[in-house]
């Protein structure tokens, strides 16, 4: 392991808001002796401990796995998705990527698709709404032929897995000058569409998939590439003309 | 013994699930419109299970505490899933992956529950590919697969890294069509704090609303608890922070058994200890020791000289080097059981040769992968884990080892089932790790993603309809009954109580005391004397907790530490339950060692005479010690021996 230093003092700018309807405004705090081989959420575990023990509100945050799988941690750090370091969500955000006495500014996804529910915490419901429209390939559980009964070509399993990590946070949206949501529908899609299993239902799949994506308010994508800069799994947005291609046949099939 | 209805089939091991499955109640497509049933949890189990009972009709509830339920802890699995398809060709069989399982497990398993978790395996391999998981594929186009720990053929199927990730997503469309459907209601940010039993039989939850603070009733036909495990007691661990034993506890309390609470694992690759200011830790998965080499320097000189940053790890010869898990279990090598690959981690660093300042850690090291594959298949294999790893710990593992050391990762203990997987309350049923029923002692790398869907989509569809056939007349229990009310009434006033105490020290402060006392009395090793003293001192320390906690806000709404403070209440007295067991059990087997019962060389030693039993806890009244009830374990089919992996 990397030499852990201390960082003596920190100055955060958080955004605190008690609820939705709550206009919200940004509250300094100041931190000290925060290790830079802690996290980024362990750095705002020892404000909050130091918050409680003074009588204050802690500062409500969404996190969970604490390992970059689950999704559920989201944060605009300096006015980043998932703060200053590439490829990775803010709870795998180290302190060593800050600097003694720096000013961190934390805000909560601003998106309309997202409102803020808590300080930090936002409402992806609308992410939900979207996987249920059609994201999945339409088997029940049962009757299904052997594993090896189709085979599939190394290439397209491992592209099909690139598109499948996507997790769900929602940074592309967050990042997006329009909200729009096409980076995380495109992945679905593209997991799908490039596995046999999931090509039979591919063009219905797109449609109902765009259809609730619009109807939710997400914006239009103007290809400007900011989600595919800011995605901690790295997924590319050439899932996007992926989409794009699957959606223009659903509309020649109308 | 009348106690216990395990419900075990007679006749041939092989033989059994089959005539059961045949013997089992069937409820009419007509009548499963009228039964209603409550799922809590969204993991591999629950998600499964979910999907698999609306497809059939029933009409299905679910609950999770996060925000979506792809967010369930069976997301971070890492490495795989185990099934007997023997696509390799290396002679495995489904008898060869429950004799790999029962043996893994250090023989407390129950046989006939191992057997057909090894049968259905091959099920869900298939229904995962139609749901479209991207599993890994030979250029041919067939199925890749890995070896685990623990067995010595291949049968372990998975995508990159991210194996519980895909699985997950499948499990997890499968609900999402569900619920598109209307056939699912899902409640997400609701966290289950009460069982409801009316007349001897689960009605329903008390559900608490994390938006709102709101809290709910829910009533159905039965109750399914998936909740994952209870590892979090030990404050760190691999689980998500959110992971907890509410559910199960709280079915304890209502008169469930809890069963094996002392059996957990602590698996062997996990990321060290930072310091203090440490939350949770970070698992290296297991298939890294497919290629991976373990060791510690063999001169003490190199260990002080690499803590002082004199000298780089890839520094030293390799004629320097203790590979100690090669050295001491050459059949298996660096592929032995996670309990076996954990204690021997701290044998080396108990003796003073771990590797960094904290002396808790050793090596994995890919040094000799890298030279026999090339760096482009270790990072096609393991790159996002060494990704991941040098995001943490800002070191490249391409360049110098890994350093990893055992971690709190999974509890085999939970509510005791039967063969339908129902538990001695009638109509409620547990499934995946809230169970204890598949991995004894110890369960085996890329098992608990196979039981999680096991039970979910094989198993639990077909036993449910056994209890839920006695139902159909019954209408949907009424909310407003008086078991209803005064089991909200009691969630609330046990909330009320946590804010009104308005104490000096945060909820985390008691957590990670509690966690000091698991870990230190009843970890990786224990003794009598420990564990004797691990129930006095958390004893004194719940007390201190309801006495000094500061819970700020209010219930009635979104309040984080109401949330921490409800779990880390019933941790304490999980954390007990826990020391007692391991105390009752005097002889070691898998993941529970114990000092007193060593072989000459410091493996586990089980006693047939006195350990062929799961415990059974039966909670009695707070103030009163629960009662221990033994339910024989019985083989048929396997002789017992002392497990070796030399």
């Amino acid at each position: 392991m990397a030499t852990d230093n201390i960082l003596k003092n920190l100055i955060l700018k958080v955004w605190r808001q008690a609820s939705p309807k709550d206009k919200g405004k940004f509250v300094t705090y100041t931190i000290q002796n925060v290790s830079t081989g802690s996290s980024f959420f362990e750095m705002l575990d020892l404000l909050n401990d130091d918050l409680i023990r003074k009588g204050d509100e802690p500062v409500a945050f969404d996190h969970d796995c604490r390992e970059g799988i689950c999704g559920t941690c989201s944060l605009f750090i300096n006015g980043k998705p998932h703060g200053p370091d590439n490829l990775i969500t803010t709870c795998q955000l180290h302190m060593r990527k800050f600097k003694e006495g720096e000013t961190i500014t934390i805000e909560p996804w601003r998106s309309a698709a997202f409102p803020v529910m808590k300080d930090l915490i936002v409402d992806r419901n609308a992410f939900e709404k979207i996987i249920q429209a059609g994201g999945f390939v339409s088997v029940n559980t049962g009757g299904i032929p052997d594993a090896n009964a189709i085979p599939i070509a190394h290439d397209a399993a491992e592209e099909s897995m690139d598109a499948a990590q996507c997790i769900g946070c929602g940074a592309c949206v967050a990042a997006c000058k329009n909200a729009s949501a096409m980076l995380f529908v495109a992945a679905k899609v593209s997991h799908l569409a490039l596995l046999p299993q999931g090509k039979t239902e591919a063009t219905r799949r797109a449609k109902a998939m765009v259809a609730k994506m619009d109807e939710l308010g997400f914006g239009n994508c103007t290809n400007t590439g900011a989600c595919e800069a800011e995605c901690p799994k790295g997924i590319s947005i050439a899932n996007i003309a992926r989409l794009n291609r699957e959606f223009l046949v659903a509309k020649f099939q109308d | 013994m009348s106690q216990i209805q395990s419900n075990i089939p007679s006749g041939p091991l092989t033989e059994k699930w089959t005539q059961h499955k045949a013997n089992l109640k069937v409820v009419s497509p007509a009548n499963k419109r009228k039964l209603d049933v409550i799922v809590v949890g969204t993991g591999l189990a629950g998600a499964s299970a979910s999907s698999s009972l609306a497809e059939l009709g029933y009409n299905v509830t679910t609950f999770c505490y996060q925000d979506s339920p792809r967010r369930a802890h069976s997301v971070a699995a890492q490495g795989g899933i185990n099934a007997a398809k023997n696509y390799q060709n290396d002679n495995d069989s489904v008898y060869r992956l429950f004799m790999d399982t029962i043996k893994g497990g250090d023989y407390r398993s129950r046989e006939a529950n191992v057997y057909r978790l090894a049968e259905v395996s091959n099920l869900i391999i298939d229904q995962c590919v139609a749901q479209g998981v991207p599993f890994a594929r030979e250029y041919g186009g067939l199925l890749d697969n890995r070896s685990f720990g623990g067995s010595l053929v291949s049968r372990t199927f998975y995508a990159r890294g991210q194996t519980g990730q895909q699985l997950l997503i499948g499990a997890y469309g499968a609900l999402s069509r569900q619920v598109g459907l209307g056939t699912v209601k899902l409640e997400t940010r609701h966290e289950m704090l009460d069982l409801v039993v009316i007349d001897g039989v689960a009605r329903g939850i008390i559900a608490r609303d994390m938006v709102t603070g709101e809290i709910k009733r829910y009533s159905a036909h039965a109750v399914v608890i998936a909740t994952g495990g209870y590892g979090n007691v030990f404050f760190l661990s691999t689980n998500a922070m959110g992971s907890n034993g509410s559910a199960m506890w709280q079915a304890y309390k209502k008169g469930a058994y809890v069963s094996n609470p002392s059996f957990v694992q602590i698996h062997p690759t996990c990321i060290p200890v930072h310091g203090d200011q440490q939350s949770k830790l970070t698992l290296m998965s297991e298939s890294l020791r497919n290629d991976g080499r373990v060791w510690v320097p063999k001169k003490m000189e190199d260990v002080e000289r690499l803590r002082k940053g004199a000298v780089k790890p890839s520094q030293i010869p390799d004629e320097d080097r203790d590979f100690y898990l090669e050295r001491r279990y050459p059949t298996y090598g660096n592929l032995v059981p996670r309990d076996v690959a954990s204690r021997a981690a701290k044998e080396r660093c108990d003796a003073g040769f771990g590797v960094n300042e904290t002396g808790k850690a050793v090596f994995l090291d890919f040094k000799y992968a890298i030279k026999r594959l090339g760096k482009s298949v270790v990072e096609a294999r393991y790159g996002n884990l060494f990704q991941m790893y040098e995001k943490i710990a800002d070191v490249n593992p391409y360049e110098e080892p890994m350093q990893i050391y055992p971690a709190i990762h999974y509890t085999m203990g939970g509510l005791w089932v039967d063969y339908n997987l129902m538990t001695n309350i009638p109509g409620l049923f547990a499934i995946g790790e809230a169970n204890f029923s598949d991995h004894g002692a110890n369960r085996l790398g890329a098992s608990a993603l196979m039981q999680g869907l096991a039970d979910g989509y094989f198993v639990l569809p077909y036993t449910i309809g056994e209890f839920l056939a006695g139902e159909i007349m019954k209408p949907k229990p009424d909310v407003n009954h008086e078991a209803f009310v005064a089991a909200e009434k009691d969630v609330l006033e046990r909330a009320e109580k946590l804010i009104n105490i308005k104490g000096e020290l945060p909820v985390d402060h008691f957590h990670k005391e509690l966690g000091k006392i698991m870990w230190n009395k009843v970890g990786m090793s224990r003794n009598e004397k420990g564990m004797t003293e691990a129930i006095d001192d958390i004893k004194k320390l719940k007390s201190e907790f309801w006495k000094n906690v500061r819970v700020p806000g209010k219930v009635g709404e979104l309040n984080q530490e109401i949330e921490k403070a409800m779990r880390v209440a019933d941790y304490f007295e999980i954390g007990e339950l826990m020391a007692l067991d391991g105390l009752e059990r005097n002889e070691s087997c898998g993941g529970h060692f114990r000092e007193e019962s060593v072989t000459e060389d410091g493996e586990t030693l089980r006693n047939d005479e006195i350990g062929c039993y799961v415990s059974l806890w039966q909670h009695k009244d707070v103030n009163v010690a629960p009662q221990l009830i033994k339910e024989p374990l019985i083989f048929e089919n396997v002789e017992l021996s002392q497990r070796s992996y030399k």
